[in-house]
């Protein structure tokens, strides 16, 4: 096992339900990354969908097998002849392919319906962790904020997808089906969380290195809760950093309100009020936090971010005081 | 179907003493280190299919190392940078060392046999095909062992791949070899479509051949048109890796999505490609084991060309995530769940066949029925992530491995053990045994289910495909723990196969040991190395069936060629549609050529892959001088005579023209130059859909007398070709004509060149795309200038006249299919930005 063990955020009420049960199966029903526990109606409706081809899939394939199994040990004459292979391979095909065409065609349309959305944020994808950035109605930049989305439960929410790296693919399977972030476009994904509840989201198209370990969380909140997050979001950095963060942390992080105005990791103004590290891998305390930095290349290989060993132990315990200190 | 009416036979009569031991002679293996020099069928196919089995058991390995890291979460056995390298070498061994080679590999070993031919057409095409793939591939692989290997996954998305995020000779590796294996591919392809066409028993019309000749029919004609359009990918990659020409960087007017374009292009196909002749295989298997003709033979046949028709239609099914607009999408989904059906109808005529006989359990039908079962249910997936909502939450997760793994192991893997088990007497003296078979089988198919059918849940519980680890609670552990328990289940399978087939398997195609089946095809015939003693004449599909007595007078030489008139390896020509005799085809032996040849073509890729350009230079060099002995050999003196094969047929020793299989061959080569090309201009017409504004204006256009004059000379290099081929038809020497043709087409070409000089093919993708096309008419316009130089030296060297002119006539039908195919490139770079402009 990691020494810096990787976990998982405990807010979530499906999932604590579903952590004491075994049967995988079950899991996967309740599970808070999970195509087969819906939580808005965009993912409902691919679960219903779902639902429908697995078992017209278990049909068919339980009457083909059945066929063979006929064919092989009973020979009936019917099956042999040139109208069971017409009915079977053709006829009957074409009659269901086609109603399932129609009926995912139709689907689709309703899935990539485009009212108007009560909330806008652009995702950009980065090797490999998530920038969020929350735009205010006229598309500039409200706040800045990482790894995490948080959403007005009930109402509708677009995410502009984009990247300035590699491919990426933004999945919450709760809450979407998957998009990709491909560099030089901005795909749109509109979905609206049903309850409140956090869910779990992982890049989906592979990008190198520690491409396994780029999640993040999405985090419905009741609408006024949400409002008071979104207030704090806007606010500055409380205190001044610690000069260990100007000497070692500024070139790469901002923290608004301060001179520290770094731009290739992600924005710490809050960092402290966010539910988990290094893009969903960690849990955020002040113990995580001292681990990621002098060990972020032990916890995440290949990660952009230097493991900071040399930095004394007091540095880090004040560093990390301090950023455990920003909600 | 079988028209049975006693033909009377072409050599009733007995027959001299000692033409078996002549024909045992002439397609004598050679023997001690020479042997490496083997060109047969029999050899090479078994090398290759042994080859590719070594790839299959390699990338397996890989796959093991895989299942072991996922076995528990958070486990840290293997790191990423290992991971990621694991699961793209497995992908790309799997893919393109193992499944296309094997299926190329048994329509090498069977396909003259079960066609009533003495070999394939091109033998040492065969032998530079294999040797080729093997040398090259094996250096691939071993980048794994020096930390060279890729890591870009097997489809190799850029911008991932591009040199600025993966620096170093990795995804070089991946680029240069993998686009090298498939020359070899086609190489191959090539042999397969001649072999089929042109080298069948007389009598066997198309609609008589066996379903196997058919898939393997298909097959390389699919591998002809998709096939270049990897190679086009890679070598654009390439040159941004190498060269920055910003193809996939989108801030300079390229397009990332334009590689997956290109690439499911042709790796949507390639699974057609790998499944195809794997249906062909379990079409010959069913039969035999239910004692029944194939049930609505014409249905499969139509079911085989209608799927490869299909299969490229659909390549966007790959990428329904990327944000491509939704009616589009919508037509790939209707294609995609069409292609359904074609797999429907030959999956109810199997079943259709067992149902009217009596069959046989033995293993290669137990494998049938496990392919049956495996691939129906990988089918059925297949049709749930074409539906686009559907796909959106199972794309690019465990679902789609599920899938895929299905797929490919119910459509390709469980056929080929089938294949390999049923095969086996044809080409070892001792059969596979059936006792340890059925075990192979049992241990193949409980470990696959158990491995794969878990993943399905896997991913729509929300594992992603590619990943190291993951999370504990989750729900993933258990499903997990499952699946690497069936992954050594799968190998305890092989495992033992392989210890069977090193005990039973001895290779022989004179002891071998036979027709054990019963079956009804030409392949079960006794004979050696020559095939056949004689070459019969097929009424039926299932001429063991339906001509009593036809292995004895095969045997005994009473049918067709019994004996080598010629005195050197022969095998008889005939048209592609009937299958009537046309030609006495002399065919050559084995020398060091082919294998140099291929030695160094491997030599030069892997050397220019680690940036020894100098190294790789003289080794392109050496290839190059190889592959010129080789064609000096080619082209062989007519014979004043025709040939007397028996029944009265007299057959010309030597064809020119469309008679010829060299001409064929080009025809064939020229098909795939387009379909390259087409795949170019598709680029170029994309990157303008995508980024017109890095279109320049008509103003900053060269000037319109360069592509006028350019296209002017290119036509009087043509008309001067022409001419030459007057000269020679009159008895004149075309040499002066060929000169002229050679330096007005040079001249063509530098016109061109010049008048795209003040483009930076480093600026934008506009100018890439622009020099793409200068470098691929400048490549079409050099081979096409050593073709023309070669058919000169042999006029000097007294080879060429108006008879003996098959190098010449190669040299004429490409070259004006180049002047042809630069005139579209003038238009296109030209005229295209002209219409365009605003």
């Amino acid at each position: 096992m990691r020494p810096a063990c990787m976990y998982l955020t405990g807010a979530a009420a499906p999932r604590s339900a579903a952590r004491d049960i075994d049967a995988p199966l079950v899991n996967a029903l309740h599970g808070i990354q999970s195509a087969l526990n819906p939580q808005s109606p965009q993912a409902s409706a691919i679960a219903e969908l779902a639902w429908l081809l697995i078992g017209g899939a278990a049909a068919i394939f339980a009457v083909v097998m059945v066929l063979a199994a006929l064919a092989v040990w009973r020979h009936p004459r019917w099956l042999g002849s040139r109208n069971a292979i017409v009915i079977g391979g053709i006829a009957v095909p074409m009659l269901v392919l086609s109603g399932l065409l129609v009926h995912s065609v139709t689907r689709m349309g309703g899935l990539t319906d485009r009212g108007d959305a009560s909330l806008r944020v652009e995702v950009v994808g980065k090797q490999w962790w998530w920038r969020v950035r929350y735009l205010t109605a006229s598309g500039a930049t409200d706040f800045e904020t990482a790894n995490e989305l948080r959403v007005p439960a009930g109402s509708s929410v677009e995410v502009a997808l984009a990247s300035d790296d590699v491919l990426h693919s933004f999945w919450v399977p709760n809450l979407a089906g998957k998009l990709d972030l491909v560099p030089g476009r901005v795909n749109r994904l509109r979905f609206t969380a049903t309850n409140t509840g956090t869910w779990r989201g992982q890049c989906a198209e592979y990008c190198g290195g520690p491409h396994a370990l780029m999640a993040f969380h999405v985090i419905a909140l009741p609408v006024a809760d949400f409002e008071r997050w979104a207030e704090r979001q806007r606010a500055p950095a409380a205190t001044p950093p610690p000069p260990a963060f100007t000497a070692h942390c500024a070139v790469c992080h901002t923290l608004r309100g301060t001179p520290a105005g770094g731009d290739r990791g992600p924005d710490l103004t809050h960092v402290g009020g966010r539910i988990a590290l290094a893009a969903g891998i960690l849990p955020n305390n002040r113990q995580a936090i001292a681990t990621w930095i002098t060990s972020s290349q032990h916890v995440k290989p290949g990660n952009l971010m230097p493991s900071f060993r040399t930095l004394p132990a007091v540095a880090v315990a004040e560093l990390a005081a301090y950023l455990e200190g920003l909600e | 179907m079988s028209d049975e009416r006693a033909l009377p036979l072409p050599n009733p009569g007995p027959r001299p003493a000692g033409e078996v031991e002549e024909l045992r002679r002439i397609w004598a293996a050679p023997k001690g280190l020479r042997f490496l020099t083997v060109i047969n069928n029999n050899y090479i196919g078994v090398l290759y299919v042994g080859a590719a089995f070594l790839f299959f058991v390699l990338a397996g390995i890989l796959a093991l190392m895989m299942r072991t890291q996922l076995a528990v979460a958070e486990n840290d056995l293997v790191g990423p940078t290992l991971y990621n390298r694991l699961f793209t070498m497995h992908g790309t061994v799997m893919m393109f060392l193992f499944a296309v080679p094997v299926v190329e590999a048994m329509g090498v070993l069977l396909l003259p046999n079960m066609l009533g031919a003495r070999d394939l057409p091109f033998p040492r095409l065969s032998a530079y095909a294999f040797w080729a793939y093997f040398i090259g591939g094996t250096v691939f692989f071993a980048s794994l062992f020096v930390g060279w290997a890729p890591a870009g996954g097997w489809f190799m998305n850029p911008p991932l791949t591009t040199e600025y995020f993966s620096p170093g000779f990795n995804e070089d590796f991946w680029l240069l070899g993998i686009g090298f294996i498939e020359i070899s591919a086609i190489a191959g392809a090539i042999e397969i479509i001649v072999g089929v066409l042109r080298t069948r028993a007389p009598g066997m019309t198309l609609a008589r051949m066996p379903l196997f000749a058919w898939a393997m029919l298909v097959f390389a004609v699919m591998i002809i048109l998709a096939f270049p359009a990897v190679i086009l990918a890679t070598a654009l990659l390439e040159l941004e890796r190498a060269f920055h020409w910003p193809f996939f960087t989108a801030e300079a007017g390229g397009d990332p999505l334009l590689w997956q374009h290109l690439f499911w292009f042709f790796g949507h196909p390639e699974v057609y490609v790998i499944f195809l002749p794997a249906a062909g295989m379990v079409s010959m298997i069913v039969p035999t084991m239910a004692g029944q003709p194939l049930a609505a033979q014409r249905l499969v046949i139509l079911a085989l060309v209608a799927t490869a028709f299909l299969s490229f239609g659909l390549w966007v099914h790959h990428m329904f995530a990327t944000g491509i607009p939704g009616i589009s999408l919508a037509f790939f989904e209707a294609a995609s769940m069409a292609v359904a059906i074609p797999s429907g109808i030959q999956v109810f005529a199997w079943i259709a066949t067992f149902a009217r006989g009596r069959v046989r359990l033995a293993v290669p039908t137990l494998f049938v029925l496990g392919f049956l079962f495996i691939f129906v249910l990988g089918g059925l997936t297949g049709v749930m992530v074409a539906a686009i909502p559907f796909d959106w939450q199972a794309h690019d997760t465990y679902f789609v491995v599920a899938h895929l793994h299905y797929v490919l192991i119910g459509g390709m893997v469980f056929p080929l053990f089938a294949a390999f088990y049923y095969w086996m007497p044809y080409t070892s003296r001792f059969p596979l045994s059936e006792r340890v078979g059925r075990w192979v089988f049992g241990l193949l198919f409980a470990g696959a289910n158990l491995t794969f059918f878990p993943m399905h849940v896997l991913g729509l519980a929300g594992m992603p495909r590619r990943v190291y680890t993951y999370q504990s609670g989750l729900g993933w552990d258990a499903i997990n723990l499952a699946s690497t328990a069936g992954a050594f289940v799968i190998a305890a399978g092989v495992l033992l196969f392989l210890v069977d087939v090193a005990r039973r398997f001895r290779m022989s195609a004179e002891d071998n040991a036979g027709d054990v089946w019963g079956a009804g095809t030409l392949e079960w015939l006794p004979g050696g190395n020559y095939s056949n003693r004689s070459i019969p004449v097929v009424t039926g599909r299932y001429p063991l069936w339906e001509q009593p007595g036809l292995a004895k007078d095969v045997e005994e030489g009473r049918y067709y060629l019994p004996n080598a008139p010629t005195g050197t390896r022969e095998t008889i020509l005939t048209s592609p549609l009937e299958a009537t005799p046309q030609v006495l085809m002399r065919m050559p032996v084995p020398g060091w050529a082919p294998q140099v040849a291929a030695f160094f073509t491997a030599a030069f890729f892997m050397l220019l892959t680690v940036k020894l350009v100098w190294l790789a230079a003289a080794c392109g060099l050496v290839a190059v001088g190889a592959l010129l002995h080789w064609g000096w050999s080619l082209d062989p003196p007519p014979l004043p005579d025709a040939v007397d094969i028996g029944g009265g047929i007299r057959l010309p020793a030597y064809a020119s023209g469309p008679t010829s299989q060299a001409w064929w061959a080009m025809a064939i080569l020229m098909l795939t130059a387009a379909s390259l090309y087409a795949c170019a201009i598709f680029s170029y017409l994309y990157l303008w859909l995508v980024a017109p504004g890095t279109w320049p204006d008509a103003s900053a256009l060269p000037r319109s007398s360069y592509p006028v004059v350019s296209a002017v000379l290119l036509v009087a290099s043509s008309a001067a070709f022409g001419s030459a081929n007057g000269s020679l038809a009159r008895g004149a020497t075309p040499a002066p004509a060929i000169a002229a043709a050679i330096v007005l087409a040079l001249a063509g070409f530098g016109t061109e060149f010049a008048s795209h000089l003040a483009v930076d093919p480093r600026a934008s993708a506009y100018g890439a795309v622009v020099h793409l096309f200068v470098l691929l008419g400048g490549f079409f316009v050099a081979v096409a200038v050593v073709l023309a130089a070669f058919a000169m030296a042999r006029r000097l060297a007294g080879k060429l006249d108006r008879v003996r002119r098959v190098t010449f006539d190669n040299a004429r039908i490409f070259w004006h299919y180049v002047v042809a195919q630069s005139l579209v490139g003038l238009l296109l770079l030209h005229g295209f930005p002209r219409l365009a402009a605003p």
